[in-house]
């Protein structure tokens, strides 16, 4: 493969941002969603997730 | 847009109705995401054909153009929240601001630092400041800027306003990055696919671009879906929180 550095450098720099996004996102749910169940169980079941 | 349709807008504005309908959707955008965007570049990184002229560094596009595609694209997203909070005073649209603008400042700097790398072996250079490079940098400024902007004041409305102001203003500065290789002569190549013309591409190259295109914006509306509702949560914990302390 010709320029592979090149090519491998923007795969790795697309999958580490997309990776790091995804995983904060779903981190912030859940720690949310929890912080909300613990603060108020009752009203506060639907939303986790 | 039509009082009903803008009284429809705000029945969805609803915080609970959009914990309770994104909660249901995020799972729709976000494994289609998965698996369009790694079958794409796995696509285009191994089966689609080498360019001719340009060999394996042509398998850039397959990050680059969806890339520049959401940089553009969440801009606007940020411009029509702006417009619905100001506008409609959509409950929302300023929660949505906030949460498009490092997502769409992340994909600019990625669509930047893949424009680098496959300039250096094409053009010899990591940098030139060419109008279509040049417009995308302002672009990242415009995020990094709203970024700053809505979070910079203790009053968070305030932060939003400021915020909305500069998004709506700064949307000037798309047309400019859409036709700049049109109006100056570039270095940057002109647009591969057109709405109106035929793609400058061979078909065996397109469908990988196409589903890494398709990939990358479900990811984006995952992530920023997936977001919103942290926001949402978050907001309300502080209700809550607040609620107890004056109740005590």
């Amino acid at each position: 493969m010709t320029h592979l550095p090149y090519v491998a450098a923007s795969y790795a720099l697309a999958l580490v941002v997309g990776a790091a996004f995804a995983v904060d996102a779903w981190l912030r749910v859940r720690r949310a969603a929890r912080r909300l169940e613990a603060i108020d169980p009752r009203r506060n079941r639907e939303p986790r997730g | 847009m039509s009082p009903a349709s803008g009284r429809s807008l705000h029945r969805f504005a609803n915080p609970g109705r959009f914990l309770r309908i994104s909660g249901r959707v995020l799972p729709f955008l976000a494994v289609p995401a998965l698996v369009l965007t790694l079958g794409g570049l796995a696509w285009g990184l191994f089966v689609a054909p080498a360019d001719y002229q340009q060999g394996d560094a042509m398998r850039i596009i397959y990050i680059h153009v969806p890339a520049a595609w959401l940089a553009s694209g969440g801009y606007l997203g940020l411009a029509i929240c702006a417009l619905l909070s100001f506008v409609w005073r959509h409950p929302l649209a300023d929660l949505a601001a906030v949460e498009i603008g490092p997502v769409g400042a992340a994909f600019t700097a990625l669509c930047l630092a893949t424009g680098s790398l496959w300039g250096k072996p094409m053009w010899g250079a990591w940098w030139v400041w060419d109008a279509r490079l040049t417009s995308v940098l302002v672009l990242f400024f415009l995020y990094l800027g709203h970024i700053a902007l809505v979070r910079a004041f203790d009053e968070p409305e305030r932060g939003y306003r400021a915020g909305a102001i500069l998004a709506l203003i700064g949307v000037v500065n798309l047309p400019i990055i859409k036709f700049s290789v049109d109006w100056w002569n570039t270095l940057h190549q002109p647009s591969t696919i057109t709405v109106t013309g035929a793609p400058s591409m061979h078909v065996d190259m397109l469908w990988p671009l196409l589903v890494c295109v398709l990939g990358f914006s479900l990811g984006f509306a995952a992530v920023v879906t997936a977001r919103l509702r942290a926001a949402v949560m978050e907001r309300r914990i502080r209700g809550l929180l607040l609620a107890q302390a004056q109740g005590s």
